[in-house]
């Protein structure tokens, strides 16, 4: 049985992908939260740095140690970004966009200079091949299980083991630093432990989707969260969903047209993020509009009830509280006007009497409500 | 070694290199500055992977890899990404990080997923699209130098002639509002003319190191200047001789890319400008602080003789080095001998008769005067 799920390559790269998604997940949603996801791409161009050292050192890509290696590049661009502002020379963006063309120049070079002894050629380091994770395996008890599979799994337990064990200082951290630092959390400490997993995370999916797409897996599944909820825990939640429906879906229309499978995943990632921005049930494009709309128009009929109740038996009553007489005192044209008190009447808070208006008891009601917000209040009280 | 440069400079491949390299270096200078001053030094990352995307639409409308097209592609794609970030943060609660890196993952993802599109509709003429990833600088033909100094041209005409408007504009936008400027249109045209300079970065440096040409001649001519006609003079110039010498380095070394190599000299003149930039350089602040720290230690000790005479109702009185040492609880020999050296102690004779060593530190009338003074400016500050 898990022979066979080992065997199969789609499986294998479905399960991957969403690896990569998951993994980046837990470490991305401070990431976003905390209003530092360019770190996540400072940190992926960074690594193809760390990779060809340890590359050049250990002649090994994929052991604990030499992803413990490249990830300290990740690190290790973070500290000098970090060494850069605190000159106060620099904004914290530049300095990003300063230091990690640096490394990742290096990197190239390095990789120019030993093109023989280095695996990886210029390509992958952007790209990455997912399509081919199951060729690289090594055998596991009776089970050959692809490389690639066992280190994302293994930086996905870590990553979740970080973010269990330290779940409430991170998020104490993310949301009130001052208070996190006042009582003795460290949260620079905690920060760095994050970004440290960071790194590792873009150094384990690196031979999967390159240094690249790791942001859009970094950044989009929390970001479509972010848009979906306001709850921590339930943008885990959200942000890994996405992660695994873009994995499954990126995959199958990767086959279906013939292109990369790990920019095809990005692209998803990318599509569920717009569906958010668009129909999210709160903070959606749409939602914020219907609410705006809905606002307006409880404004409209609140100014006429207003309008009425202060004409409500005066002597200028027949000719101030008609249909007619809003276009001039309230600047509506007759379409509005109609409109408003077709909405009011069904609403019952207005009815109409040939030309003339007349609030109902319901409309007098709204009216002084807002005419003297206290009263009812008083009236309880009293 | 002359010679050889001699005859690289007549290389017709190496001219045309560093011609682009010195165009990219121009343009990137002069918009750089503008967007490193609006900190939207990250805007030119996003919009530089977002060109992919547009090169491979670009190429596949053209049937080709077709330079005019591909450029306008890349310039549409990467304006498109500009907007996209725009309007996540404008109508949705995500914040400028996560929009740029959105709008930059997702955009590049699209590019990647185009390419491969191509590569696998196997085109014969597709190959060399990959080279944008990382620029292809020995490739540039005569051709494609004419159209890069068309695009800065028409940059260049642009700043130049709407100069005071992006000047204000960058620095006090409201005024600039309040004065009736079209301030939307004009921060959306210095934020799309960013993409004309990743344009004209595609061949020589590719897109993923084009964020930096956009911020490192900018951050280093800021450095140097404090007004933004010569911030901008200055940040063109760097790039021009960071993006000449990244080639010369690239023909040099024979077989290294190029882009990595202008980067890494735009970045090195970076590090010098932050090291060593009259006024605001980290060395000559740390030298300033040294300084401080030192006259401040000699004040201490000066105002502790002073103290210990003033107490001993003794004008000359003679203190051990011990004595003074334990006083400031560290050794202050130092900050005595460069007293001494100044005429306000002395190293005199003890008291005949005394015990304890044979030599002690005493105030000359100089520094007796130079510690009251030290003392009145010390209370002038504290009243």
């Amino acid at each position: 049985m898990l022979a066979a799920l080992f065997d199969n390559p789609a499986a294998m790269i479905m399960l991957v992908g969403a690896l990569v998604g998951i993994a980046s997940t837990l470490v991305g949603t401070f990431l976003v939260l905390r209003g530092n996801s360019m770190l996540s791409d400072a940190i992926g161009h960074a690594i193809v740095f760390g990779i060809v050292i340890v590359w050049l050192a250990t002649h090994q890509q994929s052991g604990p140690l030499q992803i413990l290696g490249a990830a300290l590049t990740g690190l290790l661009t973070v500290v000098l970004t970090e060494l850069l502002v605190s000159t106060r020379r620099v904004k914290q963006d530049a300095a990003i966009g300063l230091v990690f063309p640096v490394l990742f120049s290096i990197g190239v070079l390095l990789l120019n200079l030993y093109a023989r002894d280095v695996h990886i050629d210029t390509h992958t380091v952007l790209l990455g091949e997912i399509g081919f994770v199951w060729l690289d395996t090594v055998t596991l008890g009776e089970y050959r299980v692809p490389q690639a599979l066992l280190s994302m799994g293994a930086m996905t337990l870590l990553n979740a083991a970080f973010v269990g064990v330290f779940f409430k200082e991170l998020k104490l951290a993310t949301f009130d630093e001052g208070l996190a630092r006042a009582l003795g959390l460290a949260p620079g400490l905690l920060f760095h432990g994050l970004l440290l997993l960071t790194s590792g995370t873009a150094v384990a999916a690196f031979d999967a989707v390159g240094a690249v797409l790791f942001v859009a897996f970094v950044i989009v599944p929390p970001a479509t969260a972010y848009l979906l909820t306001d709850r921590l825990w339930l943008m885990f939640v959200y942000g890994m969903l996405v992660s695994i429906l873009s994995s499954v879906s990126g995959y199958a229309l990767a086959v279906a047209w013939d292109v990369s499978i790990g920019g095809m995943m990005a692209v998803m990632t990318g599509a569920f993020l717009l569906l958010a921005f668009l129909v999210g049930p709160r903070y959606g494009v749409i939602a914020q509009w219907l609410r705006r709309r809905g606002q307006r128009r409880l404004n409209e009929i609140r100014t006429l009830a207003v309008h009425l109740y202060n004409h409500e038996g005066s002597p200028e009553q027949h000719e101030e509280n008609v249909t007619r007489a809003l276009r001039e005192h309230l600047l509506w044209d007759d379409a509005k006007a109609r409109r408003v008190v077709a909405r009011s009447r069904e609403q019952a808070l207005i009815e109409r009497n040939g030309e003339a208006l007349h609030l109902t008891p319901g409309g007098r009601e709204l009216a002084r409500e807002i005419l003297e917000p206290g009263r009812r209040a008083a009236d309880g009280q009293g | 070694m002359m010679a050889s440069l001699l005859s690289l400079l007549n290389d017709y491949t190496l001219q045309n290199v560093m011609a682009g390299a010195a165009l990219l270096g121009l343009i990137s200078g002069v918009l750089g500055s503008f967007a490193v001053l609006r900190r939207q030094s990250l805007l030119g990352d996003t919009m530089s992977h977002a060109a992919l995307p547009g090169v491979c639409l670009g190429f596949i409308i053209a049937g080709g890899r077709h330079m005019g097209s591909i450029l306008v592609g890349a310039l549409v794609t990467g304006a498109l990404a500009a907007l996209t970030m725009l309007l996540l943060t404008r109508l949705s609660r995500l914040k400028t990080d996560a929009a740029l890196g959105i709008a930059l993952s997702v955009f590049f993802a699209l590019g990647v997923v185009l390419l491969t599109h191509i590569q696998g509709t196997h085109n014969a003429s597709q190959g060399g699209l990959d080279a944008f990833l990382f620029g292809q600088a020995a490739a540039t033909l005569r051709a494609d130098v004419w159209i890069m100094a068309g695009i800065t041209a028409i940059a260049l005409t642009l700043v130049a002639v709407l100069w005071k408007e992006f000047k204000l504009v960058t620095f006090d936008a409201e005024f600039a509002a309040s004065q009736g400027m079209p301030v939307v249109w004009l921060e959306a045209l210095l934020t799309m003319m960013v993409a004309l300079a990743v344009v004209v970065g595609l061949q020589m440096v590719g897109v993923v190191l084009m964020a930096a040409m956009i911020i490192a001649p900018a951050v280093a001519a800021r450095q140097w200047s404090r007004r933004l006609e010569s911030m901008v003079t200055l940040a063109a110039l760097i790039g021009v001789a960071g993006g000449v010498l990244g080639a010369l380095l690239s023909a040099l070394s024979r077989g290294l890319a190029t882009g990595p190599l202008i980067i890494l000299s735009v970045s090195a003149v970076v590090l010098l400008s932050l090291a060593l930039a009259p006024g605001r350089g980290l060395v000559w602040e740390a030298l300033r602080l040294w300084r401080g720290r030192r006259r401040l230690r000699q004040q201490q000790v000066l105002t502790t003789l002073y103290g210990l005479a003033a107490r001993h109702e003794d004008p000359v009185f003679r203190s051990e080095q011990g004595l003074i040492d334990s006083y400031h609880g560290l050794r202050t020999r130092t900050a005595l001998r460069k007293l001494e050296r100044r005429g306000l102690v002395e190293w005199g004779e003890a008291p005949p008769g005394e015990p304890g060593p044979s030599r002690r530190w005493l105030l000359t009338p100089a520094g007796r005067a130079e510690a009251e003074r030290v003392l009145a400016s010390l209370h002038e500050e504290g009243a």
